[in-house]
């Protein structure tokens, strides 16, 4: 990890020229998809672990703290220790860890 | 321009693809063996298939003036049953002598379990008793860190020289610990569950670009056999220097898989 905290050869103002109209895009997906999830018809009374994934994702977001892709990965991997014998009968991997919230879909 | 795009997986892909490739620049890629998407169901589908990585795919390749390279093994995603994995892993030996094949890869872990990893051990062994490179998968998504960590841990007790180990598909919470490690590192150029240009530019700003590579890692599903001048152009844009990005694109994979005596260019002009 390099120790400068603007290891970014572009001034801020340049990275917002390159940058804010696509993020600006992306954050209004974000929005939509969550305007959407309250929108669809309720399935369950716990919420999905991947919706309540995404919300404390959304929290590390506007925290102001650094590294946050990194810490939103660690948010959404699995932490466990358990090595099962065999993948039979396992789903593909989902994006977020399933035991999370004690809910699953 | 010139690159290496040293993780693709050209049997899925189009003559049109190598097309493509050659008018971006680049002069040569690596291809690993891997999940082509529908579990074979004999030994003899993997023999087809690396009949098909050492001898179609080169030609193919030279068509276009691109070199091809392989690298052999069983996939974690068909390496649950550890029997069917040793019928497979037994007929590499012999497709190692293949002058175009760099190592073995790429092994790994798909959902982290222990039958998946008896196979990996085995073809460490493998490739630690070959004298061979070795060329990583890492878990997808949520298994990710995780299964880097475990994988990481196997290799380290083999006595492989981690130099002459890439660890491929790392993001902002692995690379860290794969660099740290001793381990060379790949990103992986994908829409959308592994990295993007912009992110891949951005680890290369944090952790710098020594012992980095980035590849398109192009198959069957949801991918782009141009994103690594794709990422040319992003860090290009950000205004990092040509030498930097010759890096990460040629000079890095050229160092990596020079290790191994089968990896040879052509002389080119200028």
């Amino acid at each position: 990890m390099t120790s400068s905290p603007y290891s970014c050869p572009q001034s801020r103002e340049q990275v917002l020229n390159s940058y804010f109209m696509e993020h600006r895009a992306k954050v209004l997906d974000v929005a939509a998809f969550l305007d959407r999830l309250d929108r669809s018809q309720p399935s369950g009374t716990e919420p999905d672990f991947r919706d309540s994934a995404i919300r404390d994702a959304i929290r590390i977001l506007i925290d102001g703290q650094p590294q946050r892709a990194k810490r939103i990965l660690e948010l959404l991997s699995d932490l466990s220790s358990d090595i099962p014998q065999s993948a039979h009968g396992m789903k593909g991997a989902s994006g977020a860890v399933r035991s999370r919230s004690g809910a699953g879909s | 321009m010139r690159y290496i795009d040293p993780h693709v997986h050209m049997v899925s892909r189009t003559t049109d693809d190598y097309q493509r490739m050659a008018l971006a620049g680049c002069i040569a890629i690596t291809e690993p063996a891997f999940w082509a998407g529908f579990d074979r169901s004999s030994a003899q589908g993997f023999y087809d298939y690396f009949r098909q990585l050492t001898e179609y795919e080169p030609r193919r390749a030279a068509l276009f003036g691109i070199r091809h390279f392989a690298w052999l093994c069983i996939n974690p995603k068909e390496a649950d049953d550890p029997g069917f994995a040793r019928e497979v892993v037994s007929l590499i030996p012999d497709f190692l002598k293949c002058e175009t094949v760099l190592g073995i890869g790429e092994i790994g872990l798909n959902k982290n379990t222990r039958n998946e990893k008896i196979i990996l051990e085995e073809q460490i062994a493998l490739a630690e008793k070959h004298n061979q490179l070795v060329l990583v998968h890492t878990p997808h998504l949520e298994d990710k860190l995780k299964g880097t960590r475990l994988i990481m841990d196997a290799l380290s007790a083999s006595r492989i020289d981690p130099g002459r180990i890439l660890i491929d598909h790392v993001e902002e919470h692995t690379v860290g610990e794969v660099l740290d490690r001793g381990f060379w590192a790949g990103m992986t150029l994908y829409p959308d569950t592994k990295m993007t240009p912009q992110r891949a530019t951005d680890v290369i700003e944090m952790y710098g670009s020594e012992r980095l590579w980035m590849n398109s890692a192009g198959d069957w599903g949801c991918s782009d056999p141009l994103a690594v001048p794709k990422a040319r152009i992003e860090m290009s844009r950000r205004g990092h220097s040509a030498r930097l990005i010759d890096q990460v694109t040629l000079e890095n994979p050229k160092q990596f898989l020079s290790q191994s005596p089968n990896f040879r260019l052509p002389e080119l002009p200028g």
